[in-house]
């Protein structure tokens, strides 16, 4: 690949410019959200897009990796909603690739899903994609071809707004896209897995953490008796990111905390931070101590605005928060992963060159009754666990339920009672006297287009088995199911029971899904990618408005490649 | 047919790049539809059609949500009882729709891996001491593996328990598999050929237990096989690990009683450098029992010792 060189024929800005991009709404096109593509009124926005391998060292370590015009990760691109976009996209290597427009709104047949949507991009080969543009906001692109999203094949879009822009003028914007990479490949990772499952936890239980478990649960006994339930479970409690910090670097902007990314600003500036998360299998605790986040934007549509000092971010979803630095000093960016092996930093600065401090991390999450989705209601333990939320819901007028999954060989747990965890932070998030996001927290700026109820329930039950890692929706993988049929303009609800002990990141592609938070009508959230809790049960709303085959899957990586997909189809 | 016609569907969507809120519902090709999943006995067809009700027919989404807000009155609360169906939206049937070739067989990979539990030197000063292994490797996806087993002693050049196993494996719950094949014993002893049938897992409380029934024209036999690993720290991991024999006839020749005849046992402590090599050091005891303990003495054999061990645990 080294003969290779960038066309001169380039719209991008290059990575370098990720964090000085200015928001230019076009005027012109204020009435621009229904436009039909037929007549536009503005030529095409074009981009080529070359696709790579080669060795990238990171942190010391040696691993192949995957470059968008020479760049991991790719750069960012830059659309604008009411204009049609086209994208010539090469690829250079001796495999076939597929770039996904993750969360973006266009003919299934545009959506790169290889085998679903289209053939891929074969080796050596181009595709054009062309589609028009038809919502703004912060979103991301990356390949869904094997392994290459884990190695790198991934980078931020952000899709300016037809009209005047639903967010705050900020004087700065910056992409903060996460990730993780290792210099173990992906396909090696998922073996290792295969054959140990918990191959990359260095923190479980042991005899050496007894006594400081035995101090937490409040007596020996206690704890042991813990143990013995997980163990008889045959599951861990400490089962939080199947792939850890051992193994991880956490890159923010591609570059490792060591070296840390970081931005520029003048005291009382307003700073927009687009925070992607592209990791492959972790999840991210993003927070800037001394700094109060503003959250206005989360999977591309505007939010009422909420004041934050923490928000987890699952692989596949955005957020954008908003941020005024009244001293002149360096914040740091600090991004835990869930499991709290490691983490990504960054540090916005008045100057160039300095570092903010860096936070300890927090102490790590540990399963619990909820998360196994045996959260009991309880008469007189009402101390122990607040009372999960009800959610009211209109009703629907079939509901399919599958019953409860099996307990087979791609099946480990059946969640007894799986509670609404919407107004929960997550594991690990609770009690830590920061103010965290809950998913109830986000209230919808724009009401939500389509606000018929759900003619239809459908129930899915997130299962797994983690000692064999099988994955799977009602004890099947994917390749054991048939698609789930949607009829065209059809609204449906889906429900979501996580039997699992993880948290797994959903995303439906091509159609929104509208999270029931317990938020009225004209304010549920639109998201296109959500994470459903351990031990949970959640509801979206989906308006099958777009024809096609859609995959809708989990968006850790292993979890998906080892058949937690399905197919949605729309006709 | 019906593949063909989504495909057709997907392909039209791709090409002609229409914008989809222009197509008015009542157009809806039924025929291209998919219905055979569904049970339409029941349905309600009106709940088909209900956008076409809309007075606005633009009113899907797509559209400006402004748009939405002037007859966005808020939900009235609806009294229905919804209708119960278990149908599992996703069971399989129908194929799933593919136009490539690249997503078949995602999450049906084969895997090769094989691990050598025991590798070690077993000691006693003034006493024998012998090279130990105890390995398996199988090749396989979730479901289906083929497994090849293999043990044995080495003694002053001499082989004993040189046990071979070749087996089928099969997944037939959470934590356990079934296996059927066949085990060779191998050595410097007389050959022995067995049928083999036996489950393998995960039992509760995460002990690893194996028990096979073996079976040939010199009758039957068993064996049973336990380890449970405790961890002192996520490296440092004591083993203790137990193998139990029994036949239901004597073997001279290969120093076999008939009964319970042998145990071989040890209590492992192993550091994991990484995950696929840990060295160890173990007390291992192993002897014959019942009958064979007899013939073991009636032959002057020291044949029961607890030894100092140590040795290797690695995979691949």
């Amino acid at each position: 690949m080294s003969s290779y060189h960038v066309p001169r024929r380039q719209f991008l800005a290059g990575l370098g410019a990720a964090g000085s991009g200015l928001v230019t709404p076009l005027g012109a096109r204020a009435k621009g959200r229904q436009t039909a593509p037929a007549a536009p009124l503005l030529p095409p926005l074009e981009f080529e897009l070359h696709i790579t391998r080669r060795t990238m060292h990171i942190a010391g370590q040696h691993g192949v990796g995957y470059c968008v015009n020479g760049h991991m990760p790719g750069p960012l691109l830059r659309w604008q909603e009411g204009r049609e976009v086209v994208i010539h996209v090469y690829n250079h290597m001796d495999e076939p690739t597929a770039l996904h427009w993750h969360g973006v709104r266009l003919p299934s047949a545009q959506d790169g899903v290889p085998g679903l949507s289209f053939a891929g991009i074969p080796p050596r080969g181009r595709y054009t994609y062309r589609f028009p543009v038809q919502q703004s906001g912060t979103y991301w692109y990356h390949s869904h071809m094997g392994h290459q999203e884990s190695a790198g094949l991934y980078g931020a879009l952000i899709i300016e707004p037809a009209g005047a822009s639903p967010l705050p003028k900020a004087e700065r914007d910056y992409t903060i896209l996460l990730s993780d990479w290792s210099d173990v490949s992906a396909a090696q990772i998922v073996d290792n897995l295969k054959m140990q499952d918990d191959y990359y936890n260095f923190r479980q239980r042991s005899i050496a953490s007894l006594p400081q478990e035995s101090r937490a649960a409040g007596g020996l006994g206690a704890a042991l008796k813990s143990r013995l339930q997980w163990s008889h479970m045959r599951m861990s409690a400490t089962d939080i990111s199947d792939v850890s910090g051992v193994l991880y670097r956490y890159l923010m902007n591609g570059k490792p905390a060591q070296e840390g990314w970081s931005g520029l600003f003048t005291p009382g500036e307003r700073i927009c931070l687009r925070v992607i998360n592209a990791a492959a299998m972790t999840l991210f605790d993003v927070r800037i101590p001394g700094l109060t986040m503003q959250l206005v934007e989360a999977d591309g549509n505007p939010v009422v605005p909420v004041n934050l000092d923490e928000f987890r971010i699952g692989p596949g979803e955005t957020y954008a928060v908003l941020l005024t630095p009244q001293e002149g000093k360096p914040y740091t960016i600090f991004a835990q992963s869930e499991d709290r092996t490691g983490y990504a930093r960054g540090t916005l600065t008045p100057h160039e060159g300095l570092l903010g401090p860096l936070p300890a991390m927090d102490p790590r999450p540990v399963r619990g009754v909820v998360d196994m989705g045996m959260a009991m209601p309880m008469k007189n333990g009402a101390a122990k666990m607040a009372m999960p939320p009800t959610i009211a819901r209109a009703p629907a007028d079939e509901i399919d339920d599958p019953g409860p999954p099996p307990v087979n060989v791609e099946n480990q747990n059946v969640a007894a009672h799986p509670i609404e965890r919407v107004t929960s932070p997550g594991d690990g998030l609770e009690g830590l006297g920061r103010r965290v996001l809950a998913y109830s927290d986000l209230i919808a700026l724009r009401p939500p287009p389509d606000q018929r109820p759900p003619s239809r329930e459908i129930i899915l039950h997130l299962t797994g088995n983690m000692e064999r890692y099988i994955w799977g929706f009602n004890g099947r993988k994917y390749s054991e199911s048939g698609p789930i049929h949607l009829a065209y303009g059809e609204r449906v609800r889906f429900t979501i029971i996580n039997d699992t002990m993880m948290e797994h990141p959903l995303h439906l592609h091509g159609l929104w899904s509208e999270l029931e938070t317990g938020a009225d009508d004209q304010h549920r959230p639109l998201k296109h990618t959500v994470i459903s809790q351990p031990g949970s049960r959640m509801s979206v709303l989906v308006t099958a408005d777009i024809r096609g085959v859609w995959a809708y899957h989990c968006h850790l990586m292993y979890h998906m490649q080892t058949g937690m997909f399905r197919e949605v189809v729309v006709s | 047919m019906k593949h063909i016609t989504m495909i057709g569907a997907a392909l039209v969507v791709g090409l002609a790049v229409t914008p989809l809120h222009a197509e008015d519902m009542g157009d809806m090709d039924m025929s291209g539809m998919d219905m055979s999943g569904m049970d339409m006995s029941g349905m309600d067809m009106a709940d088909m059609t209900m956008p076409a009700k809309k007075p606005n027919p633009k009113a899907l989404p797509q559209q400006g949500p402004q748009q939405d807000k002037t007859q966005a009155a808020p939900l009235a609360p609806v009294k229905k009882t919804p209708r119960l169906v278990h149908k599992a939206v996703d069971a399989p049937g129908e194929p799933v729709v593919d136009i490539g070739h690249h997503l078949q067989g995602m999450d049906q990979g084969r895997w090769f891996h094989g691990v050598l539990d025991e590798f070690e030197g077993r000691y006693q000063a003034g006493g024998r001491s012998s090279l130990r292994w105890d390995g398996e490797a199988w090749y396989g996806g979730d479901y289906n593996r083929l497994w090849l087993k293999t043990e044995g002693t080495m003694t002053k050049g001499r082989v004993r328990d040189g046990d071979q196993e070749l087996l089928y494996s099969r997944a037939i719950s959470t934590y356990f598999n079934l296996q059927g094949g066949v085990r060779l014993d191998l050595d410097s002893g007389p050959t022995r050929a067995w049928g083999a049938v036996g489950i393998e897992g995960l039992a509760l409380y995460q002990f690893e237990v194996q028990a096979t029934g073996y079976f040939s024209d010199r009758g039957v036999a068993g064996r049973f096989e336990g380890s449970y690993d405790i961890l002192l720290t996520n490296r440092l991991i004591l083993q203790p690990q137990v193998e139990l024999n029994l036949y239901s006839r004597a073997d001279k020749q290969r120093r076999i009683g008939s009964g319970l005849a042998d145990i071989d046992t040890g209590l492992r402590l192993r550091y994991e450098l990484w995950r696929k090599m840990a060295p160890y050091v173990a007390v291992t005891y192993d002897s014959p029992l019942t009958q064979g303990r007899h013939m073991a003495r009636r032959r002057g054999d020291k044949a029961s010792e607890a030894r100092f061990t140590f040795g290797i645990r690695s995979w691949f």
